[in-house]
């Protein structure tokens, strides 16, 4: 995909193989405006641990990554939803340490401590959209 | 893509070539609990150097490589863990418990024959 | 890659039916070429009339004033900016460091377009339909010329700033090699957030770099040791491990320490040592002592020598 044209990615997430394929993408707009190595790593990971709730949880969603310009300043912004069974508690999701799938459930927390902006919607039994954004330090 | 594991006398390698897919990995974790019970050897190095994410599945397996290693008697060192990620893991909170790890494959080897 | 201008649709306007906007543009792009020489020159005047681009001699003036002309017809014969925002950058890249500022660069691209409108105004001020379509096709490309140059100065710019940041931000901190495989680091002064991510950055490429075994992170320069600061040194440490590294923290009071513990910071992590002079005698046993006996357990195990 030429990233100089098409500042706007949309990518559906299934399977482990779309985990890395849409972190990749990330990373490489990550890289195109401007970010720092660590940056695009970091970015690039919260996207995986984003990507990874939605398979996990939801089977399937979308994340739509995107370029951001404010004053000057550039950034990343990335936006995953589902349909899936949603977050009754979003308050306790975000303490670090919960879980209800396998494993550490560092998903949510993780993901916010990497990125600058971080925003939840959730309503059990419609779906879940994570919205998080970084700007270029 | 699957890991190749080489062995090295009482220890196996396993180089990482590429990005991995979970099912790789979860592969890989398999390949080596095989493999060290049947050359019975005595730790396995698992060289992460080209991988440039690290996220909380990479996390949990590894340590369950390193968990399922330990139940046969031997040691895992993790080598080549890169600034960036190392950087990304901590932010995140994830650790890799008590399991070794090392600079890369020569410090891995150096460490390991220090144990003997 | 052509791109056709924007022009009134077909039909909106009865005059435009006879001529086409490439006509047009094909006889711009003539009265431009065949002019070259005085127009060139009236603009250089201009520039120098307007006291701009002081920093720069006339025959220097001259030269990138040829450039940018011969690139200004080019992206209205072709339609592209491409080589345009090539040759931005690359002038801006030289200029920059001349000290050229921004308003210089944007005042002789409009300069420019101001000749080269008038020039028009002059030749065509018989016909004035005509020269409204000639306008037509021309102040869009101009438009967008005056953009792509002052947009492409401005980048370069912030691009010189950013890297001049992350130099003065490394010259601040050094990570120093003092022995081999061992790395210090005093850190001196205020650690804020950004700091302390860029210190650890730099001290991680510094492990990898000098394959360092041992870190000595020496803090008595901070004067502020709060729970912020535990928890990044405590991330610094962590990270550090990953990479097998050890790390000793030397200029951490024990006083303050005990504070940090009581507020609830973990410390368990850290191998504390009072001063620099003791932190390095340590991270020298745990590079050359062969065995070392240790009263506690350490959490996560890296490449030390002990058993």
């Amino acid at each position: 995909m030429n990233l100089k044209s098409s500042k706007e990615l949309s990518l559906t997430v299934r399977s482990g193989s779309d985990i890395v394929a849409v972190r990749q993408q990330g990373r490489e707009l990550a890289s195109h405006l401007g970010f720092s190595d660590v940056e695009q790593i970091v970015i690039a990971t919260a996207i995986s641990e984003i990507a990874r709730n939605i398979v996990e949880y939801a089977q399937e969603g979308k994340i739509q990554i995107a370029s951001l310009v404010n004053s000057g300043k550039k950034g990343i912004l990335i936006v995953a939803q589902d349909s899936g069974p949603g977050i009754t508690d979003i308050a306790q999701a975000m303490q670090v340490g919960y879980t209800t799938g396998k494993g550490l459930g560092l998903g949510l927390p993780g993901a916010q401590r990497l990125m600058d902006e971080f925003e939840v919607e959730s309503q059990k039994g419609k779906g879940t959209t994570v919205t998080m954004k970084k700007w270029v330090s | 893509m699957r890991v190749p594991i080489l062995k090295q006398g009482d220890y196996l390698i396993a180089s990482i070539q590429s990005a991995l897919s979970d099912e790789d990995l979860l592969q890989l974790r398999d390949d080596l609990a095989e493999q060290v019970g049947k050359f019975r050897s005595r730790a396995a190095i698992v060289d992460v150097t080209v991988l440039d994410v690290m996220d909380s599945f990479a996390v949990r397996t590894v340590r369950a490589i390193a968990h399922m290693i330990r139940l046969r008697g031997a040691e895992t060192v993790i080598v080549g863990i890169q600034p960036e990620v190392a950087f990304s893991m901590v932010q995140l909170g994830l650790t890799l418990g008590d399991v070794a790890t090392a600079l890369d494959l020569e410090e891995g080897l150096a460490y390991l024959n220090q144990q003997a | 890659m052509t791109r056709k201008l924007s022009l009134k649709k077909p039909g909106e306007n009865q005059t435009n039916t006879s001529e086409s906007a490439m006509m047009l543009l094909r006889e711009l792009v003539a009265h431009l070429r065949q002019n070259r020489t005085q127009l060139r020159e009236e603009w250089a005047r201009r520039i120098t009339e307007a006291q701009l681009l002081t920093a720069m001699t006339r025959e220097e003036i001259f030269i990138e004033a040829t450039s940018v002309y011969d690139n200004y017809i080019e992206v209205l014969e072709t339609g592209s900016v491409e080589a345009l925002q090539a040759y931005a950058r690359n002038l801006s890249e030289r200029i920059i460091p001349r000290g050229v500022e921004t308003h210089e660069v944007v005042g002789i691209v409009l300069l420019l377009r101001d000749v080269l409108a008038r020039s028009l105004f002059a030749k065509y001020q018989a016909d004035f339909a005509k020269l409204n379509r000639i306008l037509d096709a021309y102040e869009p490309a101009a438009n967008r010329i005056a953009n792509t140059v002052a947009v492409g100065f401005v980048q370069e710019r912030e691009r010189i700033i950013r890297q001049q940041q992350e130099a003065i931000r490394e010259l601040s901190t050094p990570v120093l090699q003092v022995r081999e495989r061992l790395l210090i680091l005093p850190i001196i002064g205020v650690i804020d957030p950004q700091r302390a991510r860029q210190l650890t950055e730099q001290l991680l490429r510094g492990i990898r770099t000098n394959r360092a075994k041992v870190v000595v992170i020496d803090i008595t320069g901070v004067p502020a040791v709060d729970a912020t600061v535990a928890n990044h040194l405590v991330q610094t440490v962590d990270a550090s491990r990953l990479m097998g590294a050890n790390v000793i923290v030397t200029g951490l009071s024990s006083e303050i320490a005990q504070t940090l513990v009581t507020i609830g910071v973990d410390l368990s992590k850290i191998n504390a040592i009072g001063d620099l002079q003791g932190g390095i005698e340590e991270a020298e046993r745990l590079l050359g002592y062969k065995v070392l006996i240790t009263q506690e357990p350490r959490p996560a195990k890296t490449l030390d020598t002990e058993s």
